[in-house]
């Protein structure tokens, strides 16, 4: 199969509503972590999180649907429209042409909550007629799929972290079988009271009051990561449906993909990285690519000081015995993990970057962690960029790795 | 097509209600018997409709451990529990070192559905820390441990990964109630693309608690046949007033064929085909014309080159809600052609309810187990013919008929249609 085509990116991130936004944003070193709005977080023992300010719902979704979904749903159903505008995309007559492939990790949230709180405080009969629909994590790909008339071989993946890059590995089975188009990715919302104190119970968030004390992966003060919202959402295209439309940018290609699962234990990570390491080998062999041709790396960025070490490790297992160390960054310490949507806005990002040749520092990464054979980005560089590998974990034990090329003949 | 590679089913494991095990559940619905019974796990007096499909589900009693009770949602219970089972039946060896016929660990995925996660578990935590609903913000010191573990489902692939030492691919496919026919798909598809030899594929939800309850309620999805449980059920038939509730767990060991071969393995059937396909419609509603479920059933045929006259079963959806089963014998009708008129056509939903998510594996369960012994479970407290629903659904007794192709389906909520095709290891290809 020949790569699929990326020639489509919506965003919706704390970064900013559309790709441009995010873009600049992270380039300038914005920060989007600030103080929690909207409810008091400080009962969970938390204080910051990357919350989506700019989006103005009623821009993006007709009143009609805004009511029967959620946060999650809403974001979803901008970015899809955002990705199908930036790629020129109208639905083709053969219906069945293109698919929804999205990821989840926690559905509905706020919708959900205030659905159950009416049903414990007042009564089953106050459950409205949309909790059935609105909650359940396919309801995201559901609503893009009849909004917008796609109805080819849809799907909904949940790996926590992992499941924006997991989406455009199963998006590459349904092209196989005969899908031209796909839109991939997805987003997340889960800063309302009850789903932040579920996240808060995996003690891997961080309890700092100031942005640059919080998130910080692959320094030395690392404690634990802020939750993001919002994600992004690619159209993948099939290259020769994509030409015979006339497509007017493609983003890059999808090269390779792997995904591999620690089997260690139900929360806490492998004590050695061989099957992180075994999915980033795969992907690099699934691309054709050695890892010398590797120019960049996007890392998980757990933020977690063991996890950290494990992602090092797994990318020096790769990459260690390179002549140059490999350049490893970690975006998502600018937004905060926005769990399934981080991975899909982190390939949104590897894109962006391949296209200016620009590559996006970590944030607050004042006092990296030892490293060898690794080149931590500390701070945004001017770099050529032509194959960029991102890597995502989900909690549990999964982990993903995919590998980007710029299109050919392009150049930053 | 030489070298394509093929998926054969070489264990089985369920979690029905009304039943033990897979040889229980077999025995049940071939009796046709119901599981259907008034709510017992809440007073369900406020709620429109009181009925069920309970599993008398313990986890501790079927092998699992405390811990794992304690950190897991009953979904995942289940899950653990039907997978066990499978790979108890496919004879392969998980995690035993050096043995011949333990498979490659790397080699081996899983992909798990379910379609509402660890509902359960979430509205159980919710009521304390909420105070049954007094706080918006909710009071972290009644917090459980394993709410994380809760919130995300992927939970229960991680869980499966871990039990039987799985490094392949993972993940949970989260589809509404198509759930359970994606995630084997996607198993067989990872056998099919070479990135897996062997995939634990199945799928569990537990969604008989308040909160599923309530919001089907409100939609009048969900029977009101409150004075008669045990006919509740009734697909395809004239009375038919909505689905009743189910719950439980199937998990398949899907094996490449070869694979299958090399270590003597015992084989249920081939998954010659799978494809789905959204109606881009209605969130639940389903046009009369069933034209998505019928493009689905058609793509899975040509997967396996198989022509509808050698269709003998068709698993239906069969859920008994009047919309859904008018469009899915229409669908029928429209990929299977004349084809149709001679099909056995049944709905297990009779019987053992609609588990969401789930349901979609414990129909492929069902639907292999038809195939392999040559028995087609009857659809339960079928009389009353509809005219609008005219094909042969295999009324309340079971039918001894050898198939060679058996076809389940499956529709959602998100207007998901899903199809997958099972052929007889006998079968002569034609």
């Amino acid at each position: 199969m020949s790569n699929l085509l990326v020639t489509g990116i919506g965003v919706v991130a704390p970064t900013g509503v559309g790709v441009e936004e995010h873009w600049a944003s992270l380039v300038r070193g914005e920060p989007a972590i600030r103080p929690v709005e909207g409810f008091d977080a400080a009962r969970y023992g938390i204080s910051l999180a990357g919350q989506v300010r700019d989006f103005v719902p009623a821009d993006h979704v007709s009143p009609q649907l805004m009511v029967q979904t959620d946060r999650w749903t809403w974001m979803s159903l901008a970015a899809a429209t955002l990705a199908a505008e930036d790629a020129g995309y109208t639905a083709p007559e053969d219906a069945y042409a293109t698919s929804v492939f999205l990821a989840s990790g926690s559905g509905g949230n706020e919708f959900s909550q205030h659905e159950i709180q009416g049903l414990w405080a007042k009564g089953p009969r106050s459950v409205g007629a949309y909790q059935s629909i609105a909650w359940f994590y396919a309801a995201s790909t559901g609503q893009v799929s009849i909004r917008d008339g796609f109805k080819g071989p849809s799907g909904v993946v949940v790996t926590e972290g992992a499941g924006g890059l997991d989406s455009i590995g199963w998006a590459r089975r349904v092209v196989r079988r005969g899908t031209p188009a796909v839109l991939v990715g997805g987003t997340e919302a889960g800063l309302c009271p009850y789903a932040m104190l579920c996240q808060a119970t995996s003690g891997r968030l961080s309890t700092a009051q100031r942005p640059e004390d919080a998130y910080k992966p692959f320094d030395r003060r690392a404690n634990g990561h802020v939750v993001g919202e919002g994600g992004a959402i690619l159209l993948l295209e099939e290259p020769g449906a994509a030409r015979a439309r006339g497509v007017r940018r493609v983003w890059g290609e999808v090269a390779g993909y792997a995904a591999t699962h620690d089997a260690h234990h139900h929360e806490d990570p492998a004590p050695d990285a061989v099957q992180y390491a075994r999915a980033i080998r795969l992907s690099l062999a699934d691309a054709g690519v050695t890892p010398d041709e590797v120019d960049l790396v996007l890392a998980d960025g757990a933020g977690v000081p063991e996890l950290d070490r494990l992602e090092l490790d797994a990318i020096a297992a790769v990459f260690g015995d390179r002549a140059t160390p490999v350049p490893v960054t970690a975006p998502s310490s600018w937004t905060g993990r926005l769990m399934a949507g981080g991975s899909a806005l982190a390939v949104a990002t590897a894109l962006l970057a391949m296209r200016d040749g620009i590559v996006p520092g970590t944030a607050h990464l004042d006092d990296p962690v030892e490293a060898p054979g690794v080149d931590l980005v500390t701070s945004s560089r001017v770099q050529d960029l032509s194959t960029v590998v991102v890597l995502a974990r989900g909690t549990g034990g999964f982990n993903s790795s995919l590998v980007l090329r710029r299109p050919e003949g392009a150049t930053a | 097509m030489q070298d394509r590679r093929r998926v054969v089913v070489t264990g089985i494991g369920v979690v029905a209600p009304g039943s033990m095990g897979r040889e229980g559940f077999w025995d049940m619905i071939t009796a046709g018997r119901t599981a259907t019974r008034r709510i017992t796990f809440f007073d369900p007096t406020r709620f429109r409709s009181q009925v069920a499909a309970e599993v008398d589900f313990d986890g501790r009693k079927l092998g699992l451990s405390a811990q794992e009770v304690h950190r897991n949602d009953r979904f995942v219970q289940m899950a653990m529990v039907a997978a066990d089972e499978a790979v108890a039946d496919s004879g392969l060896r998980f995690g035993v070192g050096g043995a011949d016929d333990a498979p490659d660990p790397d080699r081996v995925g899983v992909t798990l559905g379910s379609a509402v996660g660890a509902t359960m578990r979430l509205e159980q935590e919710y009521v304390s820390v909420s105070d049954a609903g007094r706080l918006w913000e909710v009071d972290p010191r009644y917090a459980s441990r394993y709410l994380m573990h809760a919130l995300v489902p992927s939970c229960g692939a991680t869980e499966l990964a871990v039990r039987f030492g799985a490094h392949g691919p993972a993940t949970v496919v989260s589809t509404g109630c198509t759930s359970g026919i994606d995630s084997i798909g996607y198993g067989a598809q990872l056998v099919e693309d070479g990135d897996a030899d062997v995939v634990l594929a199945g799928a569990s939800d537990a969604p008989i608690s308040p909160i599923s309850m309530a919001c089907f309620d409100t939609i009048r999805a969900t029977t009101d046949s409150n004075d008669d449980p045990e006919h509740a059920s009734k697909p395809f038939d004239a009375r038919r007033n909505g689905f009743v509730m189910g719950e439980g767990a199937a998990v398949l060991v899907l094996e490449e064929l070869e694979h299958a071969r090399a270590r003597g393995a015992e084989v249920y059937c081939e998954v010659t085909g799978y494809a789905s396909r959204c109606n881009a419609f209605h969130m639940t509603g389903l046009k009369p014309d069933g034209l998505e479920m019928a493009e689905a059933i058609t793509v899975a045929l040509g997967q396996g080159r198989i022509h509808p006259d050698e269709v003998g079963y068709v698993n239906a959806h069969g859920s008994g809600t009047k919309q859904n089963d008018r469009h899915e014998t229409a669908a029928v009708k429209r990929s299977l052609g004349p084809a149709a008129g001679r099909v056995a056509m049944s709905s297990i939903k009779s019987m053992v309810g609609h588990s969401l998510g789930a349901i979609g594996s414990i129909e492929v369960a069902a639907t292999a187990l038809a195939v392999s012994r040559g028995v087609l479970p009857p659809t339960a407290n079928y009389e009353v013919p509809d005219p609008e629903c005219d094909l042969d659904y295999v009324p309340k007794v079971a039918r001894e008929q050898k198939v060679d192709v058996a076809i389940s389906v499956g529709s959602g909520f998100g207007g998901f249609q899903s199809a997958i095709v099972l052929a007889s290891p006998t079968r002569r290809e034609s």
